[in-house]
């Protein structure tokens, strides 16, 4: 047996504080595997010893993935430093993190910590497949990610890192590796990154702008807050038109600055909508309908009715139809804004395909109301519409002949009045009013609650259907709950259920729980 | 053509003499085998050893030189057999597949060879796929080499160590008439660092030359009773032979002191998280020095009962730090000492996790666990008695979304289950089996396809239960790759036999496109050493499959929809199978951009596609991208009070593959979409007329504007 005092804590190890510990996280085809090379590789030139390795494989196909570096300087007449092929939680210097929501991953998995770590993230999203599927707005808090590095690191450098690459026609890896640069957490110069880049041979000068583009984001990251600073929206600035609608208009618009002001704040882009839609006459239409609301709403409330209906009341006046989808498809400025967003310039032809799929539906809705609603009650008619319309459609909006036919759908505002869609629309609208006013005065909470259910309603053909009969399960569980003092938390309940899978699944959950209880 | 390609690093293999490599784990691996005069090799792409059968393909020209044989091989078992050319002849082979699933199919062939014992050192290189990105099951090749008696190299992951291990690889399976299996693990086999090179050599005999002089010894057919022979030659001859070639070369490796109260055990793999372990709790230098005496297997089987016998004289307690399950090493540590009487407190598995990677943390908290019951001198005052809280910082667990791999930028296989999923929204859900391959992403959201995955080519075979068919019928996918490698036998020869009443669709993208854009038999690309261009339409007709249908655009979703849905209401009640295909576009893209590039430059007519959403008709439901899920297609959240929702937007990494047109249309989601082609270098003839037909547009929207109050300028 050997003796206990053999066994004693030794000195720690001073070269070991010279490792530098590195781990980028990033989505699959980002580019960290460049990254990681120019970083290694900017090491061994500064004389360090520095080991990378990468988890490849399937992983890498639009996944989380992550690479991890090691270094320290050389020693002569040492051997190699005995490095980690994986990054531990606690043990990380310098977490580089492609995307936001890769910034939350490391300090969930506790590679960003207060005592070491500089996190370099790049802001922007990229949106995960759950995020993008839910109806409604699955999209996660980017906030709390933030909040949550401002605690877990003991340095923050964060700006939109893609966006500073794309807009040097260069790839984010290049702007993160100047971010690196900027940050100063490594310890070699800027020319030494840049010999890294030039070294690699590829696509040199535009990863060398992107690379300048991530060091000044780096090295000034307000520069950024600055740029999203939010811009006051003018009232009249860029209307025009005839003389006899800006008088209207003007009119209108007096309207509605005479509403409180959290009304008339919504009540504008409001009337917007519905003139954009329509003319200038539907927008008066459109301020009357709120305008019975307003009349039974209070201050007290802080007009969160009228403040609520002159939204939703907005967006069911401006529904879709095909008109509204023509108008927009033939208008000049979409024109420019396509051009101008695909780089097509004036060396370049631009073809425009669009892909439309009429259906029997959106043709009986563009009859006559009554001839319409006969049409839609005979399957026969039906049935042979379908045949004659129901088809997949690829017009070509730079070609004419599909422009005219477009342009000449997208002019019959005249008509669209007259049309069973509108009939249609209108009584659905009026309906649901009612049922919400009919809540006033003393269940002032629910009527709100029923106002915002309109959000459920959009989409078209079968998924407009499906938000019809979601709008409708709601509405049905509201009914079981309006004498409840909690009955508004429940409809809000309802509705968020509604918006999270595209069946219903959470919402037939929800309501069961609601029938639970009303008996 | 393989998606990275290793043609400027393959240079770096003719290094000789005196050079020094710097590079990544698999490049070290294949000059490695250039050293040490191997004859052939082949083997199975795979992570994490795809890169090695890249390399290997990208240095067929410096192979042939040295009249080294490469074998791009069928499958693992195909590969695992082909090392039968070491069984007589005095020649290296070596081969490369993943573990544990390519050991899995590889078994047949390795367990016959593993009973006939070599003469030429065979060596078997497996990318041990466990932990952190891996795309498997959760299981160890450790068994394998138990169950069938060959021996297993884990060596230390640096590259040295890697190279030496290939070399010793060699010699202990000359040595012990035994093959070997050489174990690098995912992050070893992409580390990175440098080991001085030495000269190529030619193998002694090549397998050209063996042909000359045919060899035969009826004493290695695994038959009886020469296989009786086998088994007690293995434990009478070759194993002693093996233990005493580990010992006398010193194939295990001791750190630290001699003489010591404790120890660890470790496989070679784990020596680098143990050294680090160490390094946090201050008891190792930087170079891995150390105070408490380490056994590094850089062999983990068969275990040398004297040479771990000597390393645990005189001490009171080791740990043997053994990664996945079950802990066969320290197992067989434990009978070796109970049968030595000895009184030694082994810990393992009791320290440290039964299963899962040990990870950083996981190792630190094991090898903290163990110095504070036998050693708590030796720990810092911090972590015996940590006085800091810790910081909280908030959970982002419910946060975060999880992120697993999925279908590119233009992938071909959306559209084909964009159009199941439409079809099955039609006539209900169906029983439907997976493959392996990246289709078996589709059984994530937003497809949900699928539920089982059996192995690799066994999609249609692992719906054979329900082949007699039902109320619906039973729908399986496989791939190109999987039926190259096992599904046209295992699988649709199955369908055929039975008489199967159900579906298979044969996802064909041109490759072995999973594991990194290997061609295979039915890849379109000219390959100069392999034979491409054979229709799997054909092979399918060639096993007697009648119903065939060809889908040659699978973009084409009306259409693919269709057909499945023609295959699953037909009358005819045999297999029905579809060939879906259409280019993997990551590889088709690398093809076809830097030529396009070139073309715009060299100013021919060039059209582009890109896909976009107008956002003022798109209505925030998302139903588009429960079709679909490309990456390019994502949200935006609008600058617009009367919005609850973000919109659906394309942004410019969209290829234009036309899924989200296609499915707009099929699905009759609605008009939002609209695809823009800048066509670069028009003819004047067609710049002239597109000219003109502006002017007309302009002419008509100006007209419009002119008689409607325009009150978009400040919204937008």
């Amino acid at each position: 047996m050997n003796v206990a005092t053999e066994l004693r804590a030794r000195t720690p190890d001073e070269r070991l504080a010279g490792i530098i510990k590195l781990a980028v996280m990033a989505v699959g085809g980002q580019g960290g595997g460049v990254l990681t090379s120019w970083i290694e590789n900017l090491a061994r030139a500064q004389g360090y010893a520095a080991q990378a390795t990468s988890v490849a494989g399937v992983a890498q196909r639009t996944g989380a993935t992550i690479y991890y570096i090691e270094m320290a300087p050389k020693e002569a007449g040492q051997p190699e430093p005995v490095f980690s092929l994986a990054p531990a939680s606690g043990d990380v210097d310098i977490l580089i993190a492609a995307e936001m929501m890769e910034a939350g991953r490391a300090i969930i998995r506790g590679f960003v910590t207060p005592d070491r770590t500089t996190l370099i993230a790049s802001t922007h999203r990229a949106l995960a497949v759950s995020e993008k599927m839910t109806p409604g707005d699955g999209i996660a808090d980017a906030d709390e990610v933030r909040a949550a590095a401002e605690i877990a690191a003991q340095r923050v450098i964060m700006a939109d890192m893609e966006q500073a690459a794309v807009s040097q026609g260069s790839v984010i890896s290049a702007s993160l590796f100047g971010a690196l640069a900027g940050s100063g957490a490594l310890p070699f110069d800027r020319a030494a990154f840049e010999e890294a880049i030039r070294a690699s041979g590829k696509g040199v000068e535009a990863s060398l702008r992107a690379f300048g583009a991530g060091f000044e984001a780096a090295q000034n990251p307000e520069n950024e807050i600055a740029e999203s600073a939010p811009q006051p929206v003018q009232v009249t600035q860029g209307v025009r038109g005839p003389k006899h609608a800006m008088r209207k208009w003007e009119a209108m618009v007096a309207r509605v600055e005479a509403m409180p002001a959290p009304v008339a704040e919504m009540a504008l882009p409001g009337l917007r909508k519905v003139v954009n839609f329509q003319d200038v006459d539907y927008g008066a239409a459109y301020l009357d309908k709120l305008d019975t609301v307003l009349a039974r709403d209070h201050a007290e409330n802080g007009h969160q009715l009228s403040h609520e209906a002159a939204k939703y009341i907005a967006n069911a006046m401006a529904y879709d139809d095909v008109i509204r989808v023509a108008d927009l498809k033939t208008r000049a400025r979409r024109f420019d804004r396509i051009r101008a967003e695909m780089g097509a310039g004036d060396a370049q032809v631009l073809q425009l395909t669009e892909f439309m799929h009429p259906r029997a539906e959106e043709v009986a809705g563009m009859l006559p109301a009554r001839l319409g609603a006969k049409i839609e009650d005979s399957p026969k008619w039906m049935a042979r519409l379908d045949r004659w319309f129901n088809k997949g459609r690829r017009l070509r909006t730079d070609s004419l002949r599909a422009f005219i036919m477009l342009y000449i759908l997208g002019g019959m505002k005249g008509w669209r009045l007259k049309t069973r869609r509108h009939a249609l629309e209108m009584d659905h609208l009026d309906r649901w009013l009612d049922t919400a006013m009919a809540h006033l005065p003393d269940r002032y909470g629910m009527a709100v609650e029923i106002i915002r259910c309109r959000r459920l309603i959009k989409g078209y053909s079968d998924t407009h259907a499906r938000g019809l009969s979601k709008f409708d399960r709601v509405l049905e569980g509201a009914a079981l709950v309006a004498h409840r003092e909690d009955g508004p938390d429940w409809v809000a309940r309802l509705r968020e259920a509604a918006l999270q899978d595209e069946k219903g699944d959470a919402l037939e959950g929800a309501l069961k729980t609601v029938r639970s209880f009303s008996g | 053509m393989a998606e990275r390609s290793f043609k400027a690093e393959v240079e770096h293999l003719r290094k000789g003499d005196g050079d020094t490599f710097t590079g990544e784990g698999i490049l070290a691996l294949t000059k490695a085998l250039l050293e040490n005069g191997v004859g052939y090799v082949g083997g199975y792409q795979g992570a994490p050893i795809s890169h090695l059968m890249d390399v290997l393909a990208d240095a067929e020209d410096l192979m042939s030189e040295l009249d080294v044989r490469f074998e791009a091989n069928a499958s693992e078992a195909a590969a695992a057999a082909m090392l039968a050319a070491s069984v007589h002849y005095p020649i290296r082979g070596a081969v490369t597949f993943k573990g544990s699933v390519g050991v899995n199919v590889a078994s047949d062939a390795l367990a016959n060879l593993a009973s006939s014992g070599v003469n030429g050192g065979a060596l078997v290189i497996v990318g041990e796929d466990y932990g952190e990105g891996s795309s498997i099951m959760q299981e160890r090749s450790h068994a394998f080499a138990m169950k069938s008696q060959f021996w297993l190299l884990d060596p230390r992951p640096n590259l040295p160590s890697i190279v030496k291990a290939v070399g010793d690889g060699f010699e202990l399976s000359e040595a012990s008439n035994t093959p070997v299996m050489l174990m690098v693990r995912i992050r070893s086999c992409h580390v990175t660092g440098s080991f001085p090179t030495r000269d190529n050599r030619r193998p002694t005999l090549s397998v050209r030359n063996a042909l000359s002089n045919p060899q035969k010894d009826f004493s290695r057919v695994v038959l009886p009773p020469m296989s009786y022979m086998h088994e007690q030659d293995k434990v009478n001859k070759r194993w002693p032979a093996a233990e005493k070639f580990i010992m006398e070369n010193g194939l295990n490796e001791q750190f630290g002191p001699k003489k010591s109260r404790i120890g660890l055990v470790c496989q070679g793999g784990m020596y680098n998280g143990v050294i680090r372990a160490l390094q946090r709790l201050g008891l190792a230098d930087i170079y891995g020095q150390t105070d408490i005496p380490i056994y590094c297997l850089n062999v983990t089987y068969p275990l040398v009962r004297d040479e771990f016998l000597e390393f645990a004289k005189g001490k009171d307690a080791v740990l043997v730090i053994e990664e996945g399950q079950p802990e066969f090493i320290e197992q067989q540590m434990g009978s070796i000492l109970y049968r030595e009487g000895s009184k030694i407190k082994l810990h393992g598995k009791d320290m440290l996790p039964l299963a899962g990677e040990y990870t950083g943390q996981v190792m630190l908290d094991g090898v903290t666990a163990f110095l504070k019951e036998h050693a708590a001198d030796m720990l810092p005052g911090a972590v015996l008695a940590p006085n800091e809280p810790k910081p909280e910082i908030p959970d982002l667990f419910s946060t975060v979304p999880i992120r697993p791999p999925g279908f590119c930028t233009g992938c071909p296989e959306r559209p084909i289950f964009a159009a199941m999923k439409l079809v099955q929204e039609e006539l209900g859900q169906h029983q439907i089996s997976g493959d392996i391959g990246c289709h078996l992403f589709a059984s994530l959201p937003p497809f949900e396809i699928g539920g089982q995955t059996m192995g690799y080519g066994l999609g249609p075979a692992s719906n054979a239960a329900f082949d007699g068919g039902g109320e619906r019928r039973a729908i399986s996918i496989l791939g190109d790759g999987g039926f190259w490698h096992n599904g046209l036998s295992s699988s649709i020869g199955n369908m055929v036999f039975n008489k199967s009443d159900s579906v298979a669709i044969i996802v064909d993208n041109y490759y072995s496109a999973a594991t990194g854009g290997q061609d295979i038999l039915s890849s379109r690309a000219h390959n100069d050493t392999k034979s491409t261009n054979n229709p799997i339409s054909k092979a399918l007709k060639g096993v007697g499959v009648e119903w065939i249908r060809q889908i040659d655009r699978t973009y084409d979703v009306p259409k693919m929809r269709e057909i499945i849905h023609e295959a699953l209401t037909t009358d005819y009640d045999g297999p029905k199978v579809i060939v879906a295909s259409s280019e993997c576009m990551l590889n088709r893209q690398r093809r076809e951009k830097p030529i396009k590039k070139k073309a715009i430059a060299d100013g021919r007519r060039v059209e582009a596609p890109r896909f976009g959403v107008d956002e003022d008709i798109c209505t925030g439901d998302h139903a588009c991208i429960r079709l679909s899920g490309c990456p390019s297609l994502s949200l935006k959240t609008l600058d617009d009070p009367l919005r609850d929702d973000p919109v659906a937007s394309i942004d410019q990494t969209c290829v234009g593959c036309g899924n989200c047109g296609e499915v707009a249309d099929a699905a009759v989601l609605c008009p939002s979409f609209y695809r823009a082609d800048v066509v670069h270098n028009p003819s004047g003839l067609e710049k002239w007329w597109s000219g003109t037909r502006q002017k007309v547009i302009g002419w008509l929207q100006a007209r419009r504007d002119a008689k409607r109050l325009d009150v978009t300028g400040v919204a937008q």
